[in-house]
Formats: C-alpha cells, sequence, structure tokens
C-alpha cells in the first residue's frame, strides 16, 4: 500500500506541470511569422545610395526586378497578397552553398513576405523518396539529377508546372532544349516536371596558371595536342592529370563525366541521345571506343597523380589540391566550374587558376559542351508554392548566386555582367557559344545506371576488379527491362 | 534446472459482497480517471512540445519528464484497473499489460512491415504486378548481387567472431589486471564514437596518397618506410578489401563484447577458480574447463546480438566505400534498390533474404531458452 | 612447503606480468586510431591533408637547410650537386652524401630547385583551436555579393542541436527499457496464453532492418501529424531498440534466483509490486548497462533522425548539424575530427557515471546453475 500512496503523488505533480505547459503551449502557439512588420507596399528604397565600395559599376540595382514576368501567381505574390506564407524546400546542397541560396531569396522574401525555409541534407536522394513516398514531401524540391525527378514523376508525385504557368514567359526565358528537359512523361501524358534553377558547365580542364605560365606550357587545341602535352609534362617528370572519382555512394561519378565527354567527342550527337536512352549500348563499338580512348589517359601511372590507385580512393574535392602546391604535383584537372569552390582557400580566379576547353578529338563532331543542372520540382500545389516556383524562372532569382560564384544562370535574362569573376563568365560565354550543348548523360539514365551500375562499372574498371567488356557488361545488365 | 513461469498462487476467493463490490467500482473510477488523467497530460505535454517557442532547455527539459513520466503512468493506470477486476480475469489480463505495449510496438514498427515488406517483394519494381519469385531468381544470378553475400558471410565468419574472441579476451585479462578500469575504458572508447567520426578516424589509417608526398594514413606510411608502395586498402585487392571494413567493426564492437563478458566473469564465484587452483589447474585450464562453461549463456548471448548486428551492417559500409569496390552488403544493396533506384521489388526481395539467413540463428536460441526457461 | 609457496608467487608474477603486458599492447593497439584523431583535431586543415597526424610527435625527419635555384643544370644528363652526382630521377627521390646530408630536386625539370636536407630531432607543434571553435560556433561563410561587398554569414552554434539530441535521447534511452522490462518480466515470471509465440516475435524482429520500417512509419506519423516531433523519434528509437532490450533484459531477469520472488508471492505481493520493488531495484546493473548502449546508438544516430526529424530545422539533432557542417564539401575533415569530439563529450561522461554498474553488469546465465 505504501507503494501506491508515494506512486499517487506523481499524478499530482504532472497535473499542475500539465496545466503549466498547457497555458504557457496556448499562448505561444500560431504566432504568425515576422510578416505583418515589414509591409510589402513599402517599395525597395528607391536609391540605395552607392556605397564607397570597390564595385564598379556606378548604378545600383535592387537585387530583385521580376516584373513583367506575366506570371499571374508572382505578380499576386510581389504585390503582398501571400505574406505570411511559409514555403517548404529541400534540398542535396548543404554549407556555403544553402547560405547563397538563403542570401539569393533574402530580398524576395522581404518583398513579397514569404517564407521560403531551405532545409538540405547529404543524404537527399534517399530521403526525398521515402518523404514522397510516405505522403509528407517538401513543396518544392531540388533535384540535381533529373533522372531521379523522372521516376517520381512516372509515380504521379509531380505537380505540372505548365498547368498554371505562363508559357510564353518560359519560352522567352528559357531555351527550348531547358523546356524539353523538364517535360517528363507522368503517370498520364508528358508534364512539364519543373523548373531549371541554375547548372554548371562541365567541360573545362583547370590548371595552375601561375606555375603553369613559368614553365611555359601551351593550351592544347586539339586532343592530340593536349596528349603530346601530357607526354611532355611525363617527361618533365611530373604527372599531367589529377583525378579522383571517389564520392562516397556516388563514388564513380567523374569517371561516367570523362565517358560522356569523349562521347561527345568521338560519336555524333543522334548516338548520344540514343545512348542515354539505352538504344546503344554500352557494349556497342562506340562506347567501348570512348572508354579506351579514357583508358589511355587514366591508366597509364605516368600521367595520373597517383595511378589508379589513386584515381578510386581520392575524393573528387581534394584531387584537384596538388595542382596548387609549389612544385605542382599534376597539372591538369577537369571538372565542371563548381570544382573552384573546392580549390584551396585563397587563390584566385585568372591569376592562380584558370581553365581551357576540353579539346575536340574528331573535327567532325565541333566543339559540344557538357552540362548539369538542377531542376526545382514542385510538390504541394498552394498558391504562395507556385508564386514560388514563378518566381524561380526569372534570372533575378540566380543574381546573388552569380556573383558569389558557383552556379551558371540558365535563364536568358540574366546578364553576364553579374558573374562574379571573369572564369565563370567565361564558362558562360562558351556555353552559350558551344556547338552544341548536352546534359550529363548519366543524369538523364535511370537512376539504375546513371547513378549505380555506371558509376559502379567504372569504378569497377579503374580498380581493375573487372575488364572493360565485363564492365560495360554488367552496365548494360543494369538497364531496368521496362 | 528448469524456471517455470510463477502463477498466482490459488487464494480462497470469499464470496463478493456488497461493500466489495463498492470498493471494486471505486477503485475502477480512480483508474480510469488516472487513464484520463494521463491522457490529458500526454496531450497537453504534446501540443507543447510541438508548438513551443520556450527555450531549448526548458522544451528538453519538459520532453525527457513528459516522456519518460507519460509512459510510467500509462502503465500504472493500467495495472490499476486490471487489479481492480475479480483476481481470475486479473491473473488472465495482466501478462498482456505486462507484454503488451512491447508486442504492440514491435508489430507496429517491424512486423507489420516486414509483412509488407515479403508482399512488396513478389511484385515487380513498381509494385504493379506480380512476378512471383522474379526479383528472388535475379538476385542468384547476377554477379554484382550475388557478391553481397559473399561479403555479409565474410562479415560474420571474421567480424562476429574476431569480436567476440577479443571481447572475452580484454574481458579475462583485464580482470586479472590492476589497470582493470582504464583498460576496460579505452577498449569501450569506440562505441561513444559516431559511424560518421569512425570512417573519419579510420580515413587517417586507411589514406593512400601518391608514393612522391608524404602519407597522410599511418598504414601506407608504415608500408612506405618499409620500402613498398602505397596501397589503396579499401579499394583494391577485392574481396579482401572487405577485410579492412570489418576491422573498423570489430574495432567497435569489441567494447560491447568486453562489457557483457566482463559482467558475466565477475559472476563466476571465486572458491570455484580457487578451488581449482588448489588442485593444481593452471589459469589456461581454469578458462577452458571453468571460465567458459560458466558463462556459456553469455557468449550465446553476445555472440547472437553481435552475428544480426554484422548480418544487418549498414553504416560503416556506407561511410567508408558507399557500397563501391565489391562490399555492397544486404542492407545497403536493400537502401540503393528500394530508395536510390526505386525499385521496390528487388530491394524487398534483399529485405527478407536477410530475415531468412537468420531464421537457424533464432531457432538455435530458442532451443537454448527451451533448455533453460521451460519454454 | 615454502619452496612450492615461492615456485608458486613467482609463477603468479610472470602470469601477472604476461596479462599486464598483453592487455597493455592490445588498449595501444586499440586507443591509436582515436589518438590520431585527437591530434588532428587540433591541427589545421592543410596541415592534415599534408602530412601524417604522428608528425606531432618527436622523431627523426630531413629537414630543408639550403635552398637554390637549378639554373645550371641540364636534368636529362648526370648531374653533381652539392659534391652528390646523379640522374634527375636520382635527385627526385633524393641523392644522400656520406656527410649526412640529402640533396633533393622538388618540381619537375622545367621548374625545379634544390633542396639540400639534415636529418633532425623534430615535432611539429603548430596546434590550432579553429577547429573546435568552426564545428562549436557554427562556423561561417563568406559570400561575394552583387554589389561586390563580401558578407561573412555566421552559422548557428551547436548549443540548440546539443539540447535537441539530449531531449531526443534520454527520453528514447529509457521508454524502450522500461517497457522492455515490463515485457522481459512478463515473459520470464508470468504464465500466459500465446507467451512462447509471443516470445518467438519478439525475438524474430530483432534482425528486421529498420531500413524496411522506413516509408510505412513515416506514412502512419503523417497521417497522425507526428512528423518531426519528439514523440515521433522516441516511439522510432523506441520500436527499433525494443527487440534488443527485451532480449538482453530477458536473459538477466529470467535468471533472477526463483526463491526470491517465491516467498514475495507468498506474502501477497502482486505482480506488479514484485516488479517496481523487486524486479528493478535487482535489474539495476542490467538495466544500466543497457541503456549505455541505447544511449550511444539513440545519441550517435543520423538515419532515424534525418527521416522523422526531416526539414524541422528547430529539433534538428546534433548528427544532423554536423553532417550539415561538413556539408557538400566532403573533404573537411578538419571539422569532422574536431566534430567526432564534440559529439563524443556526453556518452563519455554517461559512461564513466554509470560504469560501476559494469562491475555487475548484465549478469546473463551468470546466477543460472
Amino acid at each position: 500500500m505504501q507503494v501506491k500512496r508515494t506512486l499517487w503523488f506523481l499524478p499530482a505533480v504532472l497535473l499542475i506541470l500539465a496545466m503549466a505547459l498547457a497555458a504557457c503551449g496556448g499562448s505561444a502557439t500560431p504566432a504568425p511569422t515576422q510578416a505583418p512588420a515589414e509591409q510589402p507596399t513599402q517599395a525597395p528604397e528607391p536609391t540605395k545610395a552607392p556605397e564607397p565600395t570597390k564595385a564598379p559599376e556606378p548604378t545600383m540595382v535592387p537585387a530583385v526586378e521580376v516584373s513583367g514576368t506575366g506570371q499571374p501567381e508572382l505578380d499576386k505574390a510581389l504585390a503582398g497578397d501571400y505574406a505570411g506564407t511559409v514555403v517548404t524546400m529541400f534540398g542535396p546542397f548543404t554549407g556555403p552553398d544553402e547560405v547563397k541560396f538563403n542570401e539569393s531569396v533574402a530580398e524576395f522574401e522581404k518583398q513579397t513576405g514569404i517564407d521560403i525555409q531551405y532545409t538540405g541534407s547529404k543524404e537527399f536522394e534517399t530521403t526525398i523518396s521515402v518523404r514522397v513516398d510516405a505522403g509528407d514531401p517538401p513543396d518544392i524540391a531540388d533535384f540535381p539529377q533529373p533522372g531521379l525527378l523522372g521516376n517520381l514523376a512516372k509515380a504521379g508525385k509531380v505537380i505540372d508546372v505548365s498547368t498554371y504557368m505562363n508559357m510564353d514567359w518560359l519560352h522567352k526565358n528559357y531555351k527550348q532544349a531547358w523546356l524539353d528537359m523538364a517535360t517528363m512523361s507522368g503517370s498520364s501524358g508528358d508534364i512539364m516536371a519543373g523548373v531549371w534553377a541554375r547548372f554548371n558547365g562541365k567541360s573545362q580542364v583547370w590548371y595552375p596558371k601561375k606555375a603553369w605560365d613559368e614553365a611555359g606550357y601551351p593550351i592544347p587545341k586539339t586532343w592530340d595536342e593536349m596528349m603530346a602535352l601530357t607526354q611532355q609534362i611525363a617527361d618533365d617528370g611530373d604527372t599531367a592529370w589529377c583525378i579522383g572519382i571517389e564520392s562516397g555512394t556516388a563514388t564513380g561519378w567523374p569517371a561516367t563525366d570523362w565517358m560522356e565527354e569523349i562521347m561527345l567527342r568521338t560519336t555524333s550527337l543522334d548516338n548520344y541521345d540514343k545512348w542515354t536512352r539505352g538504344e546503344l549500348p554500352f557494349t556497342s563499338p562506340e562506347v567501348k571506343h570512348a572508354a579506351e580512348v579514357m583508358t589511355d589517359i587514366w591508366f597509364n601511372p605516368d600521367y595520373v597523380f597517383g595511378g589508379r590507385e589513386g584515381i578510386v580512393s581520392t575524393f573528387f574535392g581534394d584531387s584537384p589540391a596538388p595542382m596548387f602546391e609549389d612544385p605542382p604535383k599534376c597539372w591538369m584537372h577537369k571538372q565542371g566550374n563548381f570544382i573552384t569552390s573546392f580549390f584551396p582557400e585563397g587563390l584566385q580566379a585568372g591569376v592562380d587558376y584558370d581553365f581551357f576547353y576540353l579539346p575536340p578529338i574528331d573535327p567532325q563532331y565541333g566543339k559540344p559542351y557538357l552540362v548539369a543542372g538542377d531542376i526545382y520540382a514542385q510538390f504541394t500545389d498552394r498558391p504562395e508554392v507556385r508564386a514560388v516556383m514563378e518566381y524561380f524562372t526569372t534570372g533575378a532569382s540566380l543574381k546573388t548566386w552569380l556573383a558569389s560564384g558557383g552556379a551558371l544562370s540558365p535563364h536568358n535574362d540574366a546578364s553576364l555582367d553579374w558573374y562574379g569573376d571573369d572564369v565563370e563568365r567565361k564558362v558562360a560565354e562558351m556555353v552559350q557559344q558551344a556547338d552544341s550543348v548536352r546534359f550529363d548523360g548519366s543524369d538523364l539514365m535511370p537512376s539504375e545506371v546513371g547513378a549505380g551500375s555506371f558509376w559502379k562499372g567504372m569504378t569497377d574498371y579503374v580498380a581493375g576488379t573487372v575488364d572493360l567488356d565485363t564492365a560495360l557488361a554488367e552496365i548494360d545488365a543494369a538497364w531496368p527491362h521496362k | 534446472m528448469t524456471t517455470s513461469p510463477l502463477s498466482q498462487p490459488e487464494v480462497d476467493q470469499p464470496p463478493p459482497s456488497r461493500s466489495r463490490l463498492r470498493e471494486t467500482s471505486l477503485g475502477l473510477l480512480t483508474s480510469l480517471a488516472i487513464l484520463a488523467f494521463t491522457a490529458v497530460i500526454l496531450y497537453a505535454g504534446f501540443i507543447f512540445l510541438r508548438d513551443s517557442k520556450a527555450p531549448k532547455l526548458v522544451v528538453a527539459g519538459v520532453a525527457i519528464v513528459w516522456g519518460v513520466a507519460g509512459v510510467a503512468l500509462l502503465y500504472f493506470g493500467a495495472n490499476h484497473l486490471v487489479e481492480q477486476l475479480p483476481d481470475r480475469w486479473t491473473a488472465l489480463l495482466q501478462p498482456y499489460i505486462f507484454v503488451g505495449p512491447a508486442v504492440a510496438i514491435l508489430s507496429w514498427y517491424l512486423l507489420i512491415p516486414s509483412f509488407r515488406t515479403l508482399y512488396i517483394s513478389l511484385l515487380d519494381r513498381t509494385s504493379e504486378n506480380f512476378v512471383g519469385l522474379q526479383n528472388y531468381i535475379d538476385i542468384f544470378t547476377q554477379r554484382s548481387l550475388i557478391s553481397t553475400f559473399r561479403n555479409n558471410l565474410m562479415w560474420i565468419v571474421f567480424g562476429a567472431t574476431f569480436a567476440v574472441i577479443f571481447g572475452l579476451l580484454i574481458a579475462v585479462l583485464a580482470d586479472r589486471s590492476k589497470f582493470e578500469r582504464t583498460a576496460k575504458a579505452l577498449i569501450f572508447l569506440p562505441m561513444a564514437i559516431s559511424f560518421v567520426g569512425a570512417g573519419i578516424i579510420w580515413n587517417f589509417i586507411y589514406e593512400v596518397k601518391d608514393i612522391s608526398v608524404p602519407q597522410i594514413g599511418l598504414l601506407n606510411a608504415i608500408v612506405v618506410a618499409l620500402g613498398g608502395t602505397p596501397k589503396a586498402w579499401t579499394a583494391s585487392f577485392q574481396p579482401w578489401n572487405n577485410l579492412f571494413l570489418i576491422v573498423i567493426v570489430v574495432w567497435l564492437q569489441t567494447g560491447f563484447a568486453m562489457v557483457l563478458f566482463s559482467a558475466a566473469i565477475k559472476g563466476i564465484p571465486s572458491e570455484l577458480t580457487e578451488a581449482a587452483r588448489v588442485d593444481g589447474a593452471n589459469e589456461v585450464q581454469i578458462f577452458f574447463r571453468i571460465t567458459i562453461p560458466y558463462i556459456m549463456g553469455t557468449i550465446i548471448t553476445v555472440s547472437t546480438t553481435i552475428v544480426i548486428f554484422t548480418l544487418k551492417i549498414f553504416d560503416v559500409v556506407i561511410v567508408m566505400t558507399g557500397g563501391q569496390f565489391g562490399t555492397e552488403v544486404i542492407a545497403t544493396q536493400f537502401y540503393r534498390q528500394y530508395f536510390t533506384n526505386r525499385n521496390f521489388g528487388l530491394g524487398s526481395a534483399f529485405a527478407i533474404i536477410l530475415l531468412i539467413a537468420v531464421i537457424p540463428i533464432m531457432i538455435y536460441n530458442l532451443r537454448q531458452f527451451r533448455e533453460q526457461e521451460g519454454f | 612447503m615454502s619452496v612450492k609457496i615461492g615456485s608458486t608467487r613467482r609463477q603468479r608474477r610472470t602470469s601477472s606480468l604476461l596479462v599486464n603486458s598483453v592487455l597493455i599492447l592490445l588498449v595501444l593497439i586499440w586507443s591509436i586510431p582515436t589518438f590520431g584523431l585527437l591530434v588532428s583535431s587540433f591541427r589545421t586543415k592543410e596541415d592534415i591533408q599534408s602530412s601524417g597526424w604522428w608528425k606531432m610527435l618527436p622523431h627523426r625527419e630531413w629537414v630543408q637547410v639550403e635552398e637554390f635555384k637549378t639554373k645550371d643544370l641540364d636534368p636529362n644528363s648526370v648531374m653533381t650537386i652539392e659534391g652528390v652526382s646523379g640522374t634527375f630521377k636520382e635527385f627526385r627521390a633524393g641523392v644522400e652524401s656520406p656527410d649526412g646530408t640529402r640533396v633533393r630536386w622538388v618540381g619537375n625539370k622545367r621548374r625545379g630547385r634544390i633542396q639540400v636536407e639534415k636529418r633532425q630531432w623534430t615535432m611539429r607543434d603548430d596546434f590550432t583551436l579553429e577547429n573546435y571553435n568552426e564545428v562549436l560556433l557554427g562556423g561561417s561563410v563568406n559570400i561575394k555579393r552583387a554589389d561586390g561587398t563580401v558578407k561573412a554569414v555566421h552559422g548557428e552554434d551547436l548549443s540548440d542541436a546539443f539540447l535537441n539530441s539530449l531531449a531526443v535521447s534520454v527520453p528514447a534511452t529509457i521508454i524502450p527499457i522500461l517497457i522492455a522490462a515490463f515485457a522481459a518480466y512478463g515473459f520470464a515470471w508470468m504464465k500466459f496464453p500465446g507467451r512462447r509465440a509471443l516470445f518467438i516475435l519478439v525475438i524474430a524482429m530483432l534482425v528486421v532492418p529498420l531500413q524496411i520500417a522506413l516509408v510505412p512509419i513515416l506514412r502512419d506519423y503523417v497521417k497522425l501529424d507526428l512528423n518531426g516531433t519528439f514523440l515521433a523519434v522516441w516511439l522510432a528509437h523506441t520500436g527499433f531498440g525494443l527487440a534488443l532490450a527485451t532480449y538482453l533484459l530477458f536473459n538477466y531477469i529470467s535468471s533472477l534466483p526463483r526463491d526470491i520472488l517465491e516467498s514475495a508471492f507468498i506474502d501477497g505481493a502482486s505482480h506488479f509490486t514484485i516488479f517496481i520493488r523487486l524486479i528493478l531495484p535487482l535489474s539495476v546493473p542490467a538495466l544500466a548497462s543497457f541503456a549505455i548502449f541505447q544511449f550511444l546508438w539513440v545519441w550517435n544516430d543520423y538515419l532515424v533522425a534525418l527521416i522523422f526529424i526531416g526539414e524541422k530545422k528547430e529539433v534538428k539533432v546534433l548528427t544532423m548539424r554536423l553532417a550539415d557542417l561538413v556539408g557538400s564539401r566532403g573533404s573537411d575533415w578538419h571539422l569532422l575530427t574536431a566534430g567526432a569530439f564534440v559529439s563524443m563529450i556526453l556518452p563519455l561522461a554517461v559512461f564513466f557515471g554509470l560504469q560501476r554498474y559494469f562491475v555487475r553488469g548484465l549478469l546473463a546465465g551468470s546466477v543460472k546453475g
């Protein structure tokens, strides 16, 4: 009986506690966010006094200029109709990129009163699948691989943005190729599964400019010149290339980029497209030839820093670092323009490093450019979410990000002046002027291949586990039956 | 000796009098009041935790008190309710108050999802059509999938065995040493490290750099100092690179085994070992003739736990190699097939194979219980 | 007689020497990796990537004493530098002279320089607290804005995440143990229909990988509007940890001496009273041991938190914040090293706090016989 008496004491305490909690919990519950404090009707300060910074442009434009898009919900949002609402976003980028993103939407949030809450996770690919399947999707998600989005679109989970957006504006502000790539098969017919937010150029070869100029190496204009240079550097006692393909569960993807670059330079665009659709098998002579061209560089221990052991075990982000040691341990690194944010701190674009275009192999295929990018897809249909999606179709949504570097804009209304440094501007220009532009093939393939067997097959081949024919056959075998 | 469950001693029931009835109904009311009150507390706390903007410290404190006390109250209230019932009912229902919550939670979280997984494993990749055993056939006919099972086998054979052996060895040695506490704390230390942390720790051991620059991985530094060339330990020499991952888990799990073994060894009556010493037995003989048989139950428990742990191994592989270089195991395959490739059928089939693989261990354990506990 | 005792004593002493030296050896092997991490956590990013952590210990190394340009040398022939001669390849590897110096060609043939080195005792002592600073205070990112100014954006510090981890871990440790202890007692000492079947069910659930439950459970949570709450994570950890907790506690509770319980019954105590007054106090060592394991698993968990807490910033736990901190630049080893130690502090405190219970620990099987 003694037990019971003491135990009775517990509920009494808890009751008091609970009442106290209910009281303070209730009062604090639905407090809306800071929206009312800042009246969206207040126009952005008319003339921001040009601070005496080193900024070259004398006229300071407000960060966001998104008038005249004819996008219905966006105009309402800018008029302040959705102040106080929240839009959740989910994506794979974290750390510095997350900060850049938040900066890029800050002005928009201020003007409209919409709170865009972004969360990033390195386990994005898995988490988004789980959450969409469970019926708990974010409002908007950032897909670095359209292949994964394609899977979700096919399952009927994605909102078709063409149902409400002003298509005239989209056609005006995007090249047709981007719109085509955003069009995916839905559960019933084709849908526009999202809008392209930003992209990366991939066909760059980075080099340590200072040491390079001192050593007097020339910029190769053809593949043969590049191979001759590679041999020259080897004769001089160094290894020419920095390559690393380690990337956790995604280990192997830099190898697939190389394959795609060489495919674009050794066979027709038609064949490339067929290849990404699964109509040209990996075992075909074209693909095998591309792998062999790659092998000539990758498997030669005199050409690659660390040899094959180094390639497979070096984190891709660490792999360019030896270029910037004194003296450089390797001299060339092929990678997308995002890699500059992995370079050691304090390096200056155009002074310490620069890039050249990965040269063509067969002149008949011209100068193609390989790109990859992020597409934003929408999972819930509320007016404020529509407004945010519409905002992302404008170049202004990316303006501060372009200034801080690491992204290129797919929007036609984005000015080349917006880029923060000349190197990125040069990439953007080169993509605009390229003979042809193709999207990263592995990102377009279904994830079994593009995020699975292709990575794995190349990794196994480079690590020496299997020979080339086996690797290619195994990549083919993973292609989904349907 | 067998211990069979106790049953409530049969007491002669006095005929229910009026006052007893009143007492019972009063008791019932109290119980219901407790339960209702618990529900209010739980709800109020839940709302508070979901919506509160109070300082983090307060919220965390409330969360802890609310969660723990809530569960305790639920048990108390439910039991109180059952004890007010006639004794026959009490005897019948009370066991379910004890085991019911555990069974219910396990059913919700694991049992039902298991059946669902079994069902999905018989459907195609998008769960639209029935394909029978096709997913299982696929798994057992593709090279890249078969190697998964080879790897899991290596994990069990090497991982579990060495973790148990080292755990036992260290527990026995520590028991005779003056530095027992320090030694045990240091062996246990790795258990406190997250898998991401463990990954980075072992990168400092396995990392490979070009021979022309200083190595930052200890193993390659030793190899280079001895005149060799640096190796990519977790990528080359497949399938033996799996062993380098297994070392990590042995390093992590030995502490677990050691703690349990150490406790069991403390339970050996000292008279037993002293008597053996007097009879002239040496330490090795004591170990094999007394210690091992005496703690056999613990050895089975620990081995079972670690074998199951190695079968389910996931984090270490994801962190170290991401399943590349032929290190894929069943759990990572499930994850990759189900979530990345969205091949629901194939992914589920992997999970079901994992379940089937453990059946022999389960049967062995249950047989042990039956011998000991009169099941 | 005395001779015999002496020899036994000597025998004891040698065996104790053997025991201690083997133990020390094992402990050293076990500690080296963690020690390397500890040392590395005080090194700068560049140092971590360019030299092994053991260079922080005193060691003999080639230290540069002189350096000059390679102007007049022809790397394609045999060269003589500082009194030693060799080919380019030999000099790249370093040529030792009889007086103990080493001459090395650094760089390639076009941009080379000559380093003369001596072997000396040395140790690096450039420790830094910067990694801890950045981890604890959230670090800062420099953003170049459209107008060319650079803005430093500071991350949040870790105190919120630390408290969240605590609020997740403590109930997620105690709740499953409480439920498991009730169940273990029920299975061990109560008789009821279905006892065996239910016990088999619990044991079978030991092997189910938690990954298969993610989607169905999240779906239920969405329906119940539980997602992103502490309760959701507690229940998830309870569900995933319960089978092992019940299994281990059953081993212990079922092996408690039968006569203690029987005499309590004769005194007229109910099952509930016996459980609260007798079994729980007797099981403290077992409960404490398992509590530590469960606490460690929950504290270090990333996957369950990621799925069930999701994107709610205000309830993010430590492991998630640390993963974010490293961010897309997965190579930030220097942050991971410090982060690993920061997240270890509390589990270690718990371990040392509960260590005395390990003296008895989970006495599985030991009381039997």
